[in-house]
Order: structure tokens, then sequence, then C-alpha cells
């Protein structure tokens, strides 16, 4: 089954890219953005028994690799 | 300084490995080249982690590299007290690793960063030979992920800070530091570029000497 796992900065730590198109979009006029944070998409092909043994298996694929847990958290979408 | 053995690991889409080894080379050191495939390290006084952007630097800069087979032996061999010396990615693939503390994130500005900069020394752990807290270093940088960021459950060593500012939006103007045993240091400034008149500044050459006599003085002790 596919899974999608979502990976960002942690709040607090600069999301450069995040600011940078906060900034475009005010710059393009719209006031109302309040701010930006940018993540990474990752699409999981599992080849795994059931959907809770798949969620089990990219939490640790996500503790593993996918994301650094000193700078980045990671939220597993479906 | 002559006799210390030291490795400098290669992987895919490391650069400045020859300049590593080049370098050491010329301050005496015997040096020899480490694949990323080798599981095995031969007898060795001193690791070189070098500069570039191993495997693409996809998903997170140093990310992969930490899955290499030579990193379970560099893991081992850091626990042993040796010197192990990451510079600029290869600080990035230390980090990562947990053999330092934090992380390296985006430049602050986005840029790539490719200039001298300053860098006085704070505690640079046993690679304190030639490099006295306060000493200042001019060498360069060039990096698109030098922004360290601390691990707020470990307060780094600082070993190196920059002087007047960071280029990159660093936490604190960290530019480069130590574990807690002191034994191994990271730093994204590149001393192997900057040992030769030639390149406009030799400041590298004491903090190269000082990683050389701390691989001399474990061996002594071994």
């Amino acid at each position: 089954m596919k899974l999608r796992v979502l990976v960002s900065l942690k709040p607090g730590v600069l999301d450069a890219q995040g600011r940078a198109i906060e900034h475009a979009l005010r710059d393009l006029g719209h006031a109302q953005v309040k701010g930006v944070r940018t993540g990474k998409l990752v699409v999981l092909d599992l080849d795994t028994p059931d959907p809770a043994s798949a969620r089990a298996l990219a939490s640790e694929l996500c503790e593993k690799l996918l994301a650094n847990p000193v700078i980045e958290q990671y939220e597993i979408l479906s | 300084m002559s006799g210390a053995r030291v490795g400098v690991l290669v992987f895919p889409g490391s650069l400045d490995d020859r300049d590593m080894m080049r370098s050491l080379g010329l301050l005496g050191a015997e040096v020899q080249a480490i694949w990323h495939k080798d599981a095995r390290l031969p007898e060795l006084d001193g690791i070189g982690v070098p500069g570039g952007f191993s495997y693409g630097d996809y998903l997170r800069a140093g990310a992969m590299a930490r899955f290499s087979p030579v990193m379970r032996a560099v893991l081992e061999f850091a626990a042993s007290g040796r010197p192990v010396l990451g510079v600029c990615n290869g600080f990035q693939i230390l980090c990562e690793a947990g053999l330092l503390p934090g992380a390296l994130v985006r430049n602050r500005d986005l840029k790539f960063i490719c200039q001298d900069v300053r860098v006085a020394v704070e505690d640079p752990g046993n690679f304190r030979a030639e490099l006295p807290p306060g000493r200042t270093l001019v060498m360069p940088v060039k990096h698109g992920d030098g922004a360290y960021v601390p691990d707020p459950e470990h307060k780094p060593r600082v070993a190196f800070r920059y002087v007047g500012g960071s280029p990159n939006g660093s936490t604190d103007d960290i530019a480069g530091v130590a574990n807690a045993a002191g034994n191994v240091v990271g730093l994204m400034p590149h001393p192997e570029h900057a040992v030769d008149p030639l390149l406009g500044s030799t400041d590298g050459a004491p903090l190269l000497r000082s990683f050389l006599a701390a691989c001399l003085a474990t061996r002594a002790r071994r």
C-alpha cells in the first residue's frame, strides 16, 4: 500500500525556503500571508500485510532516515 | 608531525577528498583514501571526512552517507577516542551520524556561499596544539547548507565561531563544534583549501597540524 509522509522543519528551526516564499507572496500583494512553512512529501509504496504494519514501518523509516529528529518532524498522512 | 596515518573517506559525490589528502600529505601525514564501501579500516591514527555532495545530498546533506558500510567502522573508530575531522559535507555527515551534536540546514539567504571567512577558536577539543582560544583563522567556505542548528538536548562544545557574524545564519555564529570527548571535530570552513599561499591563506595549516598532533598523541597512548 502507498503511504504519504510529510517531513518538515520543526517550529523554531529557520525555514529559509518558507520565508523566501512568504516574502514573494507578500510582494505579489497578498498582505494576508502571515507565514509559510515548507516540507517534503515522501510517497512510500510498502509491501506489508495490513495498514497498521505499513504505518508502523513508515514510522520506523522516518526515525531511521527520512527525518532528522534534531531539526525535523514527520507526519504520516495516509 | 610526520608519520600520522590518516584515512580520508571517499563517498560518491565527495569533492574535497583530493585536497584533504594533498594538504595533510604536505603537512607530513601518511594519507590514504578509504572507499565508502570498505567496512574494515586499515591501521589508522585519524580519519578525515571531506566536503562535497555525498549521494547528491539527496534528502538531507549527509543523510545517506551515514549509512555507508565505512561509517560503522568510523563510529567504532571515534568511540575508541581516535581523532576524526569533518569538513563541510564531512561535518554534515558526522552530525547525521550522531558523532557530533546538532544539524546543518539551508543557508539563511538560500544562496550558495563561496568566500573567505574569519573564525575565532574557542574550544577545539583535542585539536588544540596550535589552536589557542581566541586565535583567528581565515579560511574559505563554500556551501549551501551551512546554518548550524544545535540539538536542544546536547549543548555543543563550540570549536570555532564566525567573527563579525555568520554568512549563513548559523545559530550563535557557530562555524564548528567538537564532541564531548573532544576527539571529533567538524566545521564548515575548509582548512584543506588554505595551506598554500597561492590560494590566499595558510591558516588551514595550523588547524590540520593540530588534528595530526591529536592523531599522534592518541597513537602514543595506545
